[in-house]
C-alpha cells in the first residue's frame, strides 16, 4: 500500500488493500499530519498511525521542496531500499515531465499514475531501471497520440478543411432547365 | 446537445480557483452533474475524458461510484486511450467488495491474449492490483501462458501478477512453481526481480516449495556474485552499486533458503563475506545492501567469524551520523537480541545514547531495545537511564516506558528496598500511565517486606504530602498509612531522614485526599478505610475520625456511603470488635490463575490444584473485612463441581479455623474402550456430605475419526438417587481432541453397595453405535 502527496491537501492515493472510502480519506489526512510534523534532520521512517494496518506497517517518506512522497510498506521491504526507490521514481518523473514541478503532478495526475504503474505493481516493486520505464511510457504516449485523442480531433478536422483548396466554383450552373444555385462556401474556408 | 465539456486541465484549474470549500463543492457538483448526464447519453467519444475528470474528483474525496460501469465500457473499447483511463478507473474505483468488479474479467481475458504489449501490460497491472480470488482463478492459465511470451515487458508483469494470484488463491502455486527455474536464467533485471519475488512468496507459503528451491541456491549465488563484481554499469546502478534492489531481494531469498539448513548456508558463506567487505557504504544504496547482508548472516547457519563481522558492522552503523542508518541498525539489533544477546549487550551504551535523541522514531526503537537489554547485572544503571528518559519522553511512549521499567524491576530487582524505590519513582513521575495492577503489586510488595514497613510509610507519606493528584500513588500511600500509621508516628527510622509527624497532620492529609476533586472514587475508598484503620492505630481519641465517617454516611457515591455506614456501625454497635477487625492484614498471596467456568471445562478431572480465591488486594474486596465476619468466604468462590483432588487445599484469606482437610482420593477407573473411544470415571466423596458421591465421566477419542451425537446415560439401583448434569458437549474431535465430560451426582443414604450401569449411544466411523454395560470393579470407597 502506498501513497504520495504534496504539501497541500491534494493527494494521490494508490492503495493495494481494499479500504472503504471514508477510511481512505482518513488515512490520507492522518498520514499528512504525521509527516508534516516531522523536522528535517530526523530519520525518514515513521511508525504508521493507528489506522494503517497496525504495527507491521511503516511510513517511509522523502521531502522534495514542497512535496512529500510517502510510501507505506510492510516488513517485507528493505527500508533503505525504499528510500532509493522514491528517488528513482522522482527522477523518472523528472525525465518524463522535463523538470517536473508540483503543478505538473497536479495537472497531469493520470500520467503520474501511469508512470507509477510502471515502477510498482500490485504493491511490489516491478522495475527500477529508469531508461526502461521512460521508454515504456513514451511508447504508450505514442500509441495514444496515434489514435488521435479527443482534443486533437477537432483541431485536425479544422485544419484539414482549411487546407482544402477549393477551386473556383461557377456561381451558376446551367444544365438545361435545371438551375442550381451554388451557395457561397468561402466563409467556411 | 452540447455544451462542450471541460478538459481535465480546465476542470482542475477551476477547482483550484475556488476560494472556499463551499465553492469547490459547487464547482464539483456541477461538473459531476454534467458527467452523469454524459454517461447517461452514452457518448463514446468523450467518455474517457469524463472518466478522467471523475477520477480526479474522486481523488479529492468526492463520491464517484457512478463511474464504475463507465470503466467497464472504456475497457471494452478497442482504443488504447480509452483502455488506459478505463483500467485506471477500475483500479481506483473497483475492488473486490463491489459486485461490478467481476464483469471486467472477460475484458481482461481478451486483452491478455491480443498481442499489443501495452494493452497486455495494462490488463496485468489491473489484475494484480484489484484482482479478487475468483478473477485470479479464472485467469490463471492466461497469465501462465504469458510467462513464456517473447516480450520481456509482458513477462516481467506476468511474474508479479502471479505473485498476487498466489496470495489470493494459494492453490495456484502449483501452476506457477515449474516456470520459476527457467525464469531464473533470464538476463533482464526486471524479470529476475519479479522471479525472485515469486520464489520468495512460494517458499514462504509452503515448506515443500522451500525444499524444492534450495536447489537454486548456487545459481542465486552466481547471479549475486556477478552483480557485485561487475564494474560500474550505468544501466542499473544507483550511486555506484549495481542494481541494489535486485541484490537486496536475492539476499532476502538466500536468507529464507539458508535458515536452519547447513548445506545451503555453507554455499553462501563466501559470497556473504565478499558482499560484506566489498560494498561501498558511503551512499544509501550500499548501506541497504550491507544491512540485508548482515541480517542474512545472522539468520542462517553462518560461520562464527562471519557473525562477529556482522555484529561489528551493526555496531559501526549505530555510531553513524545518518539517522536513517541508526534507525535501521536499532531495528536489526532488536531482531537479534534474543538469539545473540551477549553480542548485542556490547552495544548497550550506544543504544542508551539513542534514548536521548529528539527524534521520536529513534527513541522509540531505542526504548524497545533498552528494555530488552536489561538483565540482572545492569539493572540499576539501566533503570536510572530509563527513569530519566521517562521524565522527558513524549506522551505516547510513556505508558510503554513505565510498564517496561516496572517489569524489569520485578524481574531483576536486587533488593526489595530498591524495588520499592523504583516503583515509587515511576508512580511519581508517570503515575497516570501505569497499568492498573501496579497498585496491587506495590501494596503486596510492601506488605511482604516487613523490615521496610517503616521506611515505605515514611516515603509514601512525604510523597503524598507533596502531591495528591497522581491516583495510583495516592491509593498506595493511603493504604500504607492506614496499615502502618503507627510506625509513621513512632519516631525515627534509620533509612530516611527523621520526620516528625503529628497525628493531626496525618488525619488532615487523608481528609484532604477524601475531599479533593482530583480523587477518583476508588481513591476515596482507600482513604476512608485508611482513616478507619487509623482509629485503632493512633493513640489519640478518634472523635475526628468518627465525625468524618459519619459525614460520608450520606455521601452520594454508593460505595463510599456503604463503607461509611458500615464504619459508623462499627463505631457504635461493635466497638469492642473494632480493634480485632482493623488489625494489620496478613500477607496476601499473589493471585494466580483463577479457576472460572471455562478453565474447568478444559481441565475437569485433571485439575491438580485449585487456584486461590481471588487475592488481588482490590480495595473493595479485601478491605471489606466486615464481610468476612459473616463466615463463609464461599460466596467469593464459584461453586466447584469438582472438589480439589489431593494436594490442593483452599487457602482462605484469614485462614479461618475449621478449614476441611483434603478428602482421601479414590482411584480413577477406565470403564470402556472401543476403537479409540475411551471412557474414564473419577470419583469424589465431598467430606461435608457423606452420602454424596460425585462421578466425573470423561470420554476421550484417540481414533482418526470424530465421534458425534455422543450421549451417556446411567442407571443405579432403586435405593440410590441419581442426578445427571448436562454434558460439556456431544462431539469428540479425532486425534485426541477436547474430551467430553459429564457429572453424575449419586446420593446413597443407606450406604448400599454401588452398582452402576452405563448406556452410550454415538456415531463413529459412519456407524451409529449403542453400548450398554455395567461398571465392574467399583472401588469400595465409593459407597462405604
Amino acid at each position: 500500500m502506498e501513497c504520495s502527496f504534496s504539501a497541500s491537501p491534494l493527494s494521490h492515493f494508490i492503495h493495494f488493500i481494499p479500504q472503504p472510502e471514508e477510511i481512505q480519506q482518513q488515512i490520507v489526512r492522518e498520514t499528512f499530519h504525521l509527516v508534516l510534523k516531522r523536522d528535517d534532520n530526523i530519520c525518514n521512517f515513521l511508525e504508521g498511525g493507528s489506522l494503517i494496518g497496525g504495527s507491521d506497517y511503516k511510513l517511509i517518506y522523502r521531502h522534495y521542496a514542497t512535496l512529500y512522497f510517502v510510501f507505506c510498506v510492510d516488513s517485507s521491504e528493505s527500508e533503505l531500499g525504499i528510500l532509493d526507490l522514491i528517488q528513482v521514481f522522482v527522477e523518472t518523473l523528472d525525465k518524463c515531465f522535463e523538470n517536473v514541478c508540483e503543478l505538473d503532478l497536479i495537472f497531469h495526475m493520470d500520467k503520474v499514475h501511469y508512470i507509477l504503474q510502471e515502477v510498482v505493481m500490485g504493491g511490489m516493486v516491478l522495475e527500477t531501471n529508469m531508461n526502461e520505464i521512460v521508454a515504456q511510457i513514451e511508447a504508450q504516449n505514442r500509441l495514444e497520440k496515434s489514435e488521435g485523442g479527443l482534443s486533437a480531433a477537432p483541431a485536425r478536422a479544422v485544419s484539414a478543411v482549411k487546407n482544402i483548396n477549393l477551386p473556383e466554383i461557377p456561381r451558376n450552373i446551367n444544365i438545361g432547365d435545371l438551375n442550381i444555385k451554388v451557395p457561397n462556401l468561402s466563409q467556411f474556408v | 446537445m452540447v455544451v462542450p465539456s471541460l478538459k481535465l486541465q480546465d476542470l482542475i484549474e477551476e477547482i483550484r480557483g475556488a476560494k472556499t470549500q463551499a465553492q469547490e463543492r459547487e464547482v464539483i457538483q456541477k461538473e459531476c452533474a454534467h458527467i452523469r448526464a454524459s454517461f447517461r447519453d452514452g457518448d463514446p467519444l468523450h467518455r474517457h475524458r469524463q472518466l478522467a475528470k471523475l477520477l480526479y474528483v474522486h481523488m479529492l474525496g468526492y463520491p464517484a461510484h457512478f463511474g464504475q460501469m463507465e470503466c467497464l465500457k472504456l475497457i471494452a473499447s478497442p482504443r488504447f486511450t480509452d483502455k488506459r483511463v478505463g483500467y485506471l478507473g477500475a483500479m481506483l474505483l473497483l475492488d473486490e467488495r463491489q459486485d461490478a468488479h467481476l464483469l471486467i474479467t472477460n475484458s481482461i481475458k481478451n486483452d491478455l491474449s491480443q498481442g499489443i504489449q501495452a494493452v497486455q501490460g495494462l490488463a496485468l497491472c489491473t489484475l494484480s492490483t484489484m484482482g479478487s480470488a475468483e478473477m485470479c482463478r479464472d485467469l490463471a492459465t492466461e497469465v501462465e501462458k504469458l510467462l513464456l511470451q517473447p516480450s520481456s515487458y509482458v513477462r516481467k508483469k506476468a511474474v508479479l501478477t502471479a505473485v498476487h494470484m498466489i496470495r489470493k488463491v494459494p492453490e495456484l502455486s502449483n501452476i506457477f512453481l515449474p516456470p520459476c527455474a527457467q525464469l531464473l536464467h533470464e538476463r533482464h533485471h526486471g524479470i529476475l526481480l519479479g522471479t525472485i519475488t515469486l520464489i520468495t512468496e512460494l517458499c514462504e507459503r509452503s515448506p515443500a516449495a522451500l525444499k524444492h528451491f534450495r536447489k537454486v541456491v548456487p545459481q542465486l549465488v552466481k547471479i549475486l556474485r556477478t552483480l557485485v563484481t561487475t564494474g560500474y554499469s550505468t544501466e542499473h546502478s544507483i550511486s555506484g552499486v549495481s542494481d541494489p534492489f535486485l541484490q537486496v531481494r536475492i539476499l532476502r531469498l538466500l536468507r529464507i533458503l539458508g535458515r536452519n539448513h547447513e548445506e545451503s548456508s555453507e554455499t553462501m558463506n563466501d559470497l556473504l563475506a565478499q558482499v560484506a567487505t566489498n560494498t561501498d557504504t558511503s551512499r544509501n544504496a550500499g548501506s541497504a545492501v550491507l544491512f540485508e547482508t548482515v541480517l542474512t548472516i545472522m539468520d542462517i547457519r553462518s560461520a562464527p567469524g562471519l557473525r562477529v563481522l556482522a555484529v561489528n558492522i551493526l555496531g559501526r552503523f549505530l555510531l553513524n551520523n545518518d539517522k536513517n542508518i541508526r534507525y535501521v541498525a536499532l531495528t536489526s539489533l532488536l531482531r537479534m537480541v534474543q538469539s545473540d544477546h551477549s553480542a548485542v549487550q556490547r552495544h548497550r551504551p550506544t543504544v542508551v545514547e539513542c534514548l536521548r535523541e529528539p527524534d521520536a522514531s529513534l527513541s522509540r526503537r531505542a526504548l524497545e531495545l533498552s528494555l530488552a537489554l536489561v538483565n540482572s547485572s545492569n539493572v540499576r544503571a539501566m533503570t536510572q537511564e530509563l527513569q530519566s528518559f521517562l521524565e522527558s519522553c513524549p506522551p505516547d511512549l510513556r505508558a510503554d516506558c513505565a510498564s517496561g521499567i516496572l517489569l524489569a524491576a520485578e524481574r531483576f530487582a536486587p533488593t526489595k528496598r530498591w524495588h520499592i524505590d523504583t516503583i515509587l519513582r515511576v508512580l511519581t513521575t508517570a503515575g497516570i500511565y501505569v497499568r492498573d495492577d501496579a497498585v496491587a503489586n506495590l501494596t503486596q510488595l510492601i506488605g511482604g517486606a516487613q523490615e521496610l514497613h517503616a521506611y515505605s510509610v515514611r516515603r509514601l507519606y512525604s510523597a503524598l504530602a507533596e502531591d495528591i493528584s497522581q491516583q495510583p500513588l495516592v491509593q498506595v500511600a493511603a493504604w500504607c498509612i492506614g496499615e502502618y500509621g503507627d510506625l509513621l508516628l513512632e519516631g525515627s527510622c534509620e533509612e530516611t531522614e527523621p520526620l516528625q509527624v503529628e497525628e493531626e497532620e496525618v488525619l488532615a492529609l487523608l481528609e484532604k485526599v477524601l475531599q479533593s476533586h482530583m480523587s477518583q472514587p476508588a481513591t476515596r475508598g482507600y482513604a476512608l478505610t485508611a482513616l478507619m484503620k487509623l482509629s485503632t492505630r493512633l493513640r489519640g481519641d478518634s472523635n475526628r475520625i468518627r465525625q468524618v465517617v459519619s459525614i460520608y454516611g450520606s455521601c452520594l457515591d454508593v460505595e463510599l456511603q456503604q463503607r461509611a455506614v458500615e464504619d459508623n456501625t462499627l463505631f457504635q454497635k461493635y466497638d469492642h470488635m473494632r480493634a480485632a477487625i482493623l488489625e494489620k492484614m496478613p500477607l496476601v498471596e499473589r493471585g494466580r490463575s483463577q479457576v472460572d467456568g471455562e478453565a474447568k471445562e478444559s481441565k475437569e478431572a485433571q485439575l491438580s490444584e485449585t487456584a486461590l480465591v481471588s487475592t488481588e488486594p482490590q480495595a473493595s474486596k479485601l478491605l471489606d473485612l466486615l464481610d468476612l465476619l459473616d463466615g463463609t468466604s464461599g460466596d467469593a468462590q464459584p461453586p466447584p463441581p469438582l472438589d480439589p483432588s489431593p494436594g490442593g487445599a483452599l487457602v482462605h484469606l484469614l485462614n479461618l479455623p475449621g478449614a476441611p482437610p483434603p478428602p482421601p482420593s479414590i482411584p480413577n477407573l477406565r470403564v470402556f474402550e472401543r476403537e479409540g473411544l475411551q471412557l474414564h470415571l473419577s470419583f469424589v466423596r465431598p467430606p461435608g456430605t457423606p452420602a454424596l458421591l460425585l462421578i466425573m465421566v470423561t470420554a476421550t477419542n484417540t481414533s482418526g475419526a470424530d465421534v458425534t451425537h455422543f450421549i451417556c446415560q446411567a442407571a443405579v439401583p432403586k435405593s440410590f438417587q441419581l442426578q445427571l448434569q448436562a454434558p460439556s458437549g456431544d462431539t469428540l474431535p479425532a486425534q485426541g481432541g477436547l474430551p467430553v465430560t459429564q457429572l453424575l451426582r449419586i446420593l446413597n443414604p443407606n450406604k448400599a453397595p454401588l452398582r452402576l450401569k452405563l448406556r452410550l449411544t454415538y456415531n463413529h466411523f459412519g456407524q451409529s453405535v449403542q453400548e450398554i454395560f455395567e461398571v465392574n470393579n467399583l472401588p469400595v470407597e465409593t459407597w462405604q
